[in-house]
């Protein structure tokens, strides 16, 4: 996959919207909610590297600034421990930040702000404070973007009590589970993802909220559960589709948000299907697919009916160069050999 | 050896006042100092009984940098904290039962027993908060002074840390974004010469504190923390500041820590401090030195000493028999609030 970044591009120029209702692209969809947001509430603000810059975070917000005003819509300094903290600070004194870095990378540097302040005000101050804070980013892939600029670190974050996780998959989710980010009293991260950030989608116009929690069915079938979110979700659905004429079906559950968990939706799959393959965008190891994963054995070990099965990242950094990213990344067909094994019993 | 004498130290010249102190506003000053100290020394005689199951951080010898600050504010004004919250607290009127039971690991404590003396808070009165994790507070105030100024709310935000607090990257993060915006906030930086037991001279090459956050664009300060006076003028000059929209303020209080990092008692027997400095830095006790002052300008005596004592003894008694006469909370507490509706 050569400049992975132009191809995408270029496919999505050429992409269809068959569904009924106004199409949208993934950026526009989610320029739309800030938008909505920032006209709605006075309190919610936008911040973040590169904001008010003319590409505006991939076109996410070009020309806020210039709508809503820089004291509302601003570029930051390259502080993101700080700014972080600066963010539940804020949100404890009755505003609503919303900040935006270009690839959840750059959340490592705020880890203590995250973890440690953010989740934890409500929790420790018995309720008395809330912290509504929505940090977004987006998980990087090609483009040589390599090991410090495509991690999908999700999974580092699923174990810490207070915070919230969205990783949409499609630009209708992308702008309903952002109004609901912004509405919501917690601190939420919205990871997306650049390559469904390049799709286009039926998006309705004004405020509407895709609710917090609750997975969604996209393909409804019978020989496996397929369960996962964002863009290796998107993976899975090209494969089971293909995999049609060869007669095989499946349940495809978008999570939507991975925590809190729609443990429900879940297990009401397996029992008729008896078959489980997570699919994540992060590492297998300790992330989304360890942790389903165990849960489907831990409370459907009775309805399964053959092993879980797992695709996500190896356990190894991600290359820059595309000669080796290829083996790297899962594709569909990775994912269809998988679903074939799975329900041939192999 | 006495690594920092008194003597050595160069202040800033503390601002003048701006009118004749009222003798009830000096007696309050002295009062609230007095007043710390006293239940400072109690949970400190109580301590070993191991009912207060939670790491203490005593504030004795500092009091005046809590009480000066805390007489400039407001109490629409908000304060926080690092761990060493309890004079902060107390100062800026916190509930002392609330504060006792939150010792005691009690339902009823100020943060419902998951905070501990790391974590109080008292809103009713603009104890915003405190951080367990040095430096932890500091972006978090400044983020309060930005929607302040956002919301156009008349409100200064303060914070209360400590000088290895400086150490830390995310001080001078928040500064840069806080002289940046103008924002109306006052860094309050107690420096007490020891991290733990580190000594100052291990941790930082010797250029002034205040001189790095001045570097940084703000107006900034050495006070003496021995001085409550002092205090009181520099915070009142920084508010004036905040309030006008000039900016954000940086104080250095030096002020030293009588009792060791954590837990009752002094620990300099251990070896990382001479308990001859202790003794040294006693003789600038900030509650003897008001009262002398006090006492020469024949605004109190030793009888009103004592009665003042006895006041608040009886306060304090009656604060801890609440405390201690108060529910646990049970299991069904332990999952409320994670998340906020």
């Amino acid at each position: 996959m050569p400049w992975a970044e132009a191809l995408l591009t270029s496919k999505a120029a050429g992409q269809e919207v068959t569904e009924e209702g106004r199409a949208l692209s993934y950026v526009d969809a989610l320029r739309e909610a800030l938008t909505l947001a920032l006209e709605l509430d006075p309190k919610v603000f936008v911040l973040g590297q590169g904001v008010n810059d003319s590409p505006g975070m991939f076109g996410v917000t070009t020309d806020l600034h210039k709508k809503f005003g820089t004291d509302r819509v601003f570029d930051t300094p390259l502080s993101e421990e700080g700014l972080t903290g600066i963010c539940a600070g804020a949100a404890l004194n009755g505003t609503r930040p919303v900040y935006l870095h270009n690839r959840p990378d750059f959340l490592l540097l705020t880890f203590n702000q995250l973890v440690s302040h953010a989740a934890k005000f409500h929790y420790i101050d018995n309720g008395q404070s809330n912290v509504p804070m929505v940090v977004w980013s987006a998980i990087g892939r090609g483009w040589g973007s390599g090991s410090q600029h495509s991690q999908a670190i999700q999974g580092f974050l699923l174990g810490v009590p207070g915070l919230k996780i969205i990783m949409p998959s499609t630009p209708y989710d992308a702008k309903g589970l952002m109004l609901s980010a912004i509405a919501d009293n917690n601190p939420v991260l919205i990871f997306e993802h650049r390559w469904a950030m390049k799709t286009k989608g039926v998006v309705p116009e004004g405020i509407y909220h895709v609710p917090l929690g609750k997975g969604i069915y996209r393909r409804r079938g019978e020989d496996l559960t397929i369960v996962g979110t964002s863009h290796t979700l998107s993976l899975a659905i090209e494969a089971i589709d293909e995999l049609s004429k060869e007669g095989i079906s499946a349940d495809v559950i978008d999570l939507r948000t991975l925590k809190p968990l729609d443990e429900e939706i879940i297990f009401e799959s397996l029992k008729k299907t008896g078959k489980v393959l997570v699919v994540d965008t992060g590492p297998e190891m300790a992330g989304v697919c360890a942790e389903i994963g165990c849960l489907v054995a831990e409370k459907g070990f009775h309805d399964l009916r053959g092993p879980v099965r797992r695709i996500g990242l190896p356990d190894s950094p991600v290359p820059a160069g595309y000669t080796l990213e290829q083996f790297y990344f899962p594709d569909k067909n990775r994912i269809a050999k998988v679903i074939r094994e799975m329900v041939s019993g192999t | 050896m006495i690594r920092y004498p008194y003597k050595d130290i160069e202040f800033s010249p503390a601002p003048r006042p701006k009118k004749k102190y009222d003798p009830d506003f000096l007696i309050g000053l002295y009062r609230s100092m007095l007043r710390i100290r006293m239940i400072q020394e109690a949970i400190e005689s109580r301590y070993h009984e191991d009912q207060m199951k939670s790491p203490i951080h005593l504030v004795i010898g500092q009091e005046a940098t809590s009480v000066g600050v805390c007489a400039a504010l407001r109490n629409t004004d908000q304060v926080y904290s690092s761990h060493r919250t309890q004079g902060n607290y107390l100062a800026k009127g916190g509930s002392l039962k609330a504060m006792l039971s939150e010792l005691y690991c009690r339902l009823n404590g100020c943060a419902g027993s998951r905070g501990g003396s790391m974590h109080l808070l008292d809103k009713s009165v603009g104890y915003a908060g405190s951080s367990a994790i040095v430096a932890g507070s500091v972006p978090v105030t400044t983020g309060a002074a930005f929607s302040a100024q956002l919301l156009k709310k008349d409100q200064v935000n303060v914070v209360f840390f400590g000088d290895a607090a400086t150490e830390e990257g995310a001080v001078w993060e928040s500064l840069n974004f806080a002289a940046l915006k103008s924002l109306p906030v006052i860094y309050i930086c107690e420096n007490n010469f020891y991290s733990v037991c580190s000594s100052l001279e291990v941790r930082q090459p010797g250029v002034d504190i205040y001189k790095k956050a001045e570097a940084f664009g703000l107006n900034s300060c050495r006070i003496d923390g021995s001085q409550v006076l002092h205090v009181y003028e520099a915070a009142r000059e920084a508010v004036e500041r905040a309030q006008s929209g000039g900016g954000p303020t940086f104080i250095e209080s030096v002020a030293y820590r009588w009792r060791g990092h954590g837990g009752a008692g002094d620990d300099s027997a251990s070896g990382y401090r001479d308990p001859e400095e202790v003794k040294a830095w006693q003789e600038f006790c900030p509650i003897e030195g008001l009262y002398k002052e006090l006492v020469k300008q024949k605004q109190l005596d030793e009888v009103r000493k004592n009665s003042m004592k006895e006041e608040i003894q009886e306060e304090i008694q009656e604060a801890f028999e609440h405390a201690i006469n108060s529910p646990n909370p049970e299991e069904k507490d332990l999952s409320t609030h994670v998340y906020s509706d």
